[in-house]
This record gives structure tokens, sequence and C-alpha cells, in this order.
């Protein structure tokens, strides 16, 4: 993917909705820039800062805090693997396998065509499903080494 | 279609207008439209209601999306429920099915077999016949599965927001923390913590601002009924929060949830906006001069945050690492304010408490714990799904009277109770009745609820290394016990699982265990070694079996 030079002026936008106080709303902001951009780079960063006055160091030390925040590019789906205790019990261990060989990428990483970024998450609250991911918002559970790559697949058209 | 409600009759005539709408003759058609999403409830949804209006049925069937029902191993499920007749249920519903159950079911009252809940070869149509609904006692998920929750409507035709008038018209604040103490209930997010006395603390405490939090962290691998609380029955959670902030005396409140949940987030969302709209929420309520709103913040995933004081942290737009206590919250909390934090399940307890009295309440359950708790069951396990009981009911009632036993020859070997924190609890351990109490006695914790069972193929070391990485990887990193020692600890674990272990591992583990357990900052190091210790207490051959 080439490299595009990053339009910063929709984070005045966002920046604006949070003017009663942008010191508590900074996560907020960081994730609605995040939204907007895929990812945080370094220039919205220093944007945000710059608008509210809040540090960058300090910026800088929640980005890189929250597991949900990332400094690259990332993806166009988000895969999350559910790595809870009952997905582990249940073989999700398997099921990441399959997805990571289908997509020649390892956890936390994003494919060369920046289709997908793969990555585990803690728990997702659908033990009963396991195992189980979500592709963006939507849930996909009792999943196989085979069903797995029929759903990214169904995402890559 | 919302009016402002400007008393309590206003509330009381809006319930008894639905009243009316409850008696039509109409079957009604319950589809979860929550968990059971990931396999396909929204096809089948649709292709109902389709199909419903395509044979104009609309005077006599009422489809509605309702969140958790609870037997989520059945997923997609639905329930109906014909006039004067008892409830049927539905699971694994597929699109093309639709039909047959609209001819058949709805219009003959005919029961199609495939889709009925089955044991020991035995078709169980009827919800009141199936062991897993029959022997649960739902309180807190009284709404959750049969109203839509997206309904402020419906909620209030089942009496929601009564508690809070009796609350807001009837007691005065001391009153309600005297009812809510001597209901006896502790907290239901982990640590157990008497509720009244934690609320008794925050009014008590010199200020003129105070604050109000609903933990909406449930970060636990292997917990999900605060999730299916807030998708389900988000206005229990809201109208728990307002009786809270009237007793504390606060204004303002907080639903701090996981980002990890949108259709919660949703939900509540939506929940608020109407609660708003009926002059449930904002100033002057009821035209009682009590003034409350709430705000969601969104976790940005970070298991520490559902420790209180890294959570106020977080609120505040910091890293969310935990600081010392004291000062306890209720003291010193967001932003220095008194502040008074509660998890989901806990405040969805309160409208019944308020409604139903305290001693009504404490007959349910055991002396160290009154009430219900929800267990979120998992793993190898038949029914998985959500499951609520009187405290003191036994594990091996949940386990396999409810849960329907484990599935396949390998027997059931253990049952993961508590998460990171919690333990092993082994088979010689079923009958014990399950409270607060009991559980920490044989080495796990109630925890949040979380119930993943295990069955003799799963590796005991393998789920101790599992919950270890776990931890470390969660760790902030803010105290030295629980950074290091976390990391250690799995060093020690990941040697063993892999077949390198020596003869003093075990050894080390035990001391590190006990430095991490007293010396760490917050209960995530405080707990971090339960799962170590519990499994080399129970299942030492197999660690032994490893190491060589």
């Amino acid at each position: 993917m080439e490299v595009k030079t990053v339009d910063i002026k929709p984070v005045a936008g966002i920046v604006s909705e949070y003017s009663d106080d942008y010191d508590s709303n900074l996560i907020a902001i960081l994730q609605q820039s995040q939204d907007e951009y895929g990812y945080l780079p370094k220039s919205v960063l220093k944007e945000i800062s710059r608008l509210t006055e809040v540090p960058l160091t300090r910026i800088f030390g929640v980005v890189t805090f929250y597991s949900q925040f990332t400094l690259i590019p990332r993806g166009k789906h988000a895969i999350k693997i559910c790595n809870g205790t009952a997905c582990h019990v249940r073989g999700v261990d398997e099921v990441k396998e399959s997805v990571k060989e289908h997509l020649n990428v390892v956890e936390g990483e994003t494919t060369a065509d920046y289709q997908f970024t793969l990555e585990t998450v803690a728990c997702i609250g659908t033990c009963f499903l396991a195992p189980v991911m979500m592709v963006d918002d939507r849930y996909f559970g009792k999943l196989t080494t085979d069903s797995v790559t029929d759903i990214v697949k169904e995402y890559s058209n | 279609m919302l009016k402002r409600l400007k008393s309590h009759d206003d509330l009381i005539a809006m319930r008894k207008s639905g009243d009316k709408k409850i008696k039509q003759e109409k079957v009604k058609v319950s589809i979860c439209m929550t968990g059971c999403r990931a396999l396909g409830a929204q096809e089948v949804y649709e292709e109902f209601s389709k199909q419903i209006k395509k044979q104009k049925l609309q005077d006599k069937v009422e489809v509605v999306e309702t969140g958790c029902q609870g037997l989520c191993a059945r997923a997609p499920v639905m329930t109906i429920d014909p006039p004067g007749a008892p409830s049927i249920f539905y699971g694994r519903v597929t699109v093309d099915i639709v039909p047959d159950v609209i001819s058949k079911t709805i219009l003959q009252g005919e029961v199609i077999k495939k889709l009925c809940y089955a044991e020991a070869g035995k078709k169980i149509p009827y919800m009141k016949d199936i062991p897993f609904y029959n022997r649960q006692n739902k309180v807190v998920l009284r709404n959750c599965g049969v109203v839509d929750p997206n309904s402020i409507e419906q909620y209030i035709e089942r009496k929601g927001y009564d508690a809070f008038a009796k609350a807001l018209f009837e007691f005065d604040p001391e009153r309600i923390i005297s009812e809510i103490t001597s209901s006896g209930i502790r907290g239901r997010g982990g640590a157990g913590f008497p509720t009244g006395l934690k609320w008794g603390f925050c009014r008590k405490a010199k200020g003129d601002i105070k604050y109000l939090i609903c933990n909406a962290d449930e970060g636990d691998p292997g917990a999900f009924m605060d999730r299916a609380i807030l998708e389900g029955d988000p206005h229990a959670v809201i109208e728990g929060m307002l009786i809270a902030a009237r007793a504390i005396g606060s204004e303002k409140g907080y639903v701090y949830v996981r980002a990890e949940y949108p259709i919660a987030v949703n939900h509540l969302r939506n929940a608020i906006a109407q609660a708003r709209r009926l002059n449930l929420l904002g100033n002057n309520i009821l035209g009682s001069g009590f003034n409350f709103d709430l705000e969601i913040k969104m976790g940005a995933g970070a298991f520490v945050c559902g420790e209180e004081t890294a959570l106020i942290a977080s609120i505040e737009g910091k890293r969310g690492m935990p600081r010392p206590r004291p000062p306890f919250p209720a003291n010193s909390g967001l932003w220095g304010k008194p502040t008074n934090i509660n998890n989901v399940e806990t405040l969805a307890n309160i409208p019944v408490i308020i409604a139903e009295g305290a001693d009504w309440y404490r007959q349910l359950g055991t002396k160290n714990g009154s009430g219900t708790k929800i267990f979120a069951l998992a793993g190898k396990v038949k029914n998985t799904g959500l499951v609520e009981v009187p405290m003191g009911t036994t594990l091996r009632e949940i386990v396999f009277d409810i849960g329907g036993g484990v599935p396949g020859r390998s027997g059931f070997k253990a049952a993961q109770m508590g998460g990171p924190s919690g333990g092993c609890v082994p088979e010689e351990h079923l009958d014990l009745p399950i409270d607060y109490e009991s559980v920490q006695a044989v080495g796990a914790i109630m925890g949040s609820g979380g119930l993943i069972v295990m069955d003799n193929d799963t590796s005991m070391v393998d789920i101790s290394r599992y919950f270890m990485e776990f931890v470390q990887e969660e760790s902030c990193g803010k105290c030295v016990p629980c950074r290091v020692g976390t990391r250690k600890m799995l060093d020690i674990l990941i040697r063993i699982t892999k077949g390198e272990g020596v003869r003093r591992d075990v050894e080390d583990l035990k001391e590190m265990a006990n430095v991490t357990q007293s010396a760490s900052l917050c209960g995530l190091g405080q707990t971090a070694p339960n799962p170590v210790l519990s499994t080399i207490r129970y299942f030492m051959n197999e660690y032994e079996a490893l190491i060589k």
C-alpha cells in the first residue's frame, strides 16, 4: 500500500465534540480518531495534543497502555480470535493456526493487501459459542479449522 | 412516541395502559437477538417478520426481539407463547424451517420435534419440563429473554421503574440503605463486599459532589452474565443505578463498559435515551426534585480496569493503573470525590430487593450469601449458557442437572470458577453448596460467576499456564511483585508444559505465588497465583507426570 499523507483536518471536528473537558475525554477522542483513520498516525496525535493542550507524552502513554489502540495501519477487516478459557478448552489454538496459515500472518499483523488484521482478545463473552471469533462487529461461533477459513474467504470477496 | 412522565401517577398510568396490551390474544414469538446472532438469529428474525407480513398474521402473532434466553448451546433459540398454553422452546432454528414453525406450531399448535430440546433421547417441547429451565430461579434475569431490551414500554409493563418510584417517594435514603444492608446482598463482581455497607460509606463521606459508577468491564475470560444483562435488560441496570444514586446522594453516574461488547453498548445507549425522554433520567425526575443522569464510558482493552481504582483512572482519561487503598473510592474516588462502584449484576438485583423487600430476598440463598447468582456455564458441558440459581446450590446441580453433564466419554474432571483469580474445583467437591466462603475454602473464588467445565482430556497444568499467560499479559506493570512474579511463574509453567521441568519447579512456583499474593498492589496480582495453587493442590500428579 502506498504511503499517503494523512489529512489531519477531521481531528478538529472530533476534538470539538469534547470541548467541555479534553483531559478526561482523551480516551474517547483517541477512540473516535482511530475509527476515523483506522489507526493513530503520529501527525494525528500531534494535532490532538496541539488542539487540546494535553501533552504528547501523556497521549502516547495512554495509547500504548490500552490494547485497543494501534500506531500502525490496520487492515480493512479486524479478525479478533477469542482466547478465553472456554475457547481454549474447546480447541481455539487449531482454529487460530488455520487462520494464520490461510492469511500468512501472525497475531497482531496485517495482511500485505491490507484486507485483514489478525488479533487475539482475552474473552469476547460468548463462551457458549466457543471457539469463537469476531470479524469487525460480527460474531462467528462453533468454529472449526474449515469453517473459519470459509468465513475469511467470504470477507475477501 | 414516548411522553414525558411528570409524576408517579403518570408512570402508573403508563403501566396500566400496557396491561391491556398484555391481555391481547396473540401468539408471542420471542427470538434471541443477542448472543444467538452469531449463529444466524438475525436471518431467522427477518424471515419470520417477512412471513408474518406476507401471510397477514400481524393480528395473531407478535414477534419480539429479546436478549439471552439462557440455553445458548441450542442457538439460535426462540420461545413461542400461545395464549393460555405452555411456552414452547425451540433451538437450532434455521431460515428454512420458519414457514413450518408458522403453519404448524403457531397456527395449529403442533410441535416440531426436531427443534425441541432433547435429553436421554426424549424430546421435551415445553419450557416448564426442561430441567435446564425448571431448576433455575430467575430473579435478576426475570426480563432477560422475555422483553424487548430496546422497549422501555415493555420494561414498564412488567413493573419496571416501580421499585425506583418506591425508593423515591416512599423511602428516604437511609431507609434504602438499611433495606439493602439487611437483604444481605454482597457484590457480584468478585470480592463479595456487602453492598449496603459500601453505599453507607459513600453516603456518609463528606463532599458536595458524589459519583456513581457501574462497573461493566467484564473482563474475566469465561464470564458473560453482565454482557447478557446489559444486552437483555438494560433498564434493570439503570433502575438499580437510580436507586443507588438516591441512596448515596449522587446526581451523576457512569457506566464503564468494555469496547468488546458492541450490542450491550448499543442497547444501553438506547435505554438511556428512552429513560431521558420519559423523564426517568435528567432533572426533576417524575416531578420529585431528584436529579440524576448517566454517561457511558467505553473501555479500551485493559483487564486491570475492572479493578476499581484503575477503572477510575481510566474514566479520568489516564492509563488504567491501580493505586494503593486507602483512601477508598467511597471517600476519594473519581476526581477525588466520594464515589460508589457496583457491578452490573449487583445493580440489577437492587430493584427486586426494593420491590419485594429484604426479608423476601434473604430467604433465597444461604447465611453467607443471600439471593441468587448467575453463572456463565461453558467449556465441556452439554447445556452451555446462562444459569441463575439461589446461592447454596451445589456444583453438581449446576453442572449435571441444569448443565446436562459432560458430553463424550471422558467424564468430569474439574470446574474452573472465578477465572484468572479463581481456581479449579475437582470432582470430590461437587456436592459443595456454593457461596462466597465455601468456594474460597476449596481454593477457588465465586468471582464474577464464570464456570468452565473441564473433562479428563483437559491438562490442568496447561490450564494453569493459560491463566498465568493471561494475567502476565494483563499485568499493568506498576508494582514489581505482579510484574515480575507473573513473568517468572509463567516461565516455569511453560517449561513444565514443554516437558522440560525440573524437580524444584513446583516448590519455586509455590514460593513465588506466596510473594505475589501478599505483596502485589491490587487484586489482579494478589489473586493471580490462585489457578496455579489450586491445580497444584488437586492435580499434583499431573505436574509430577510432566516433570520426570
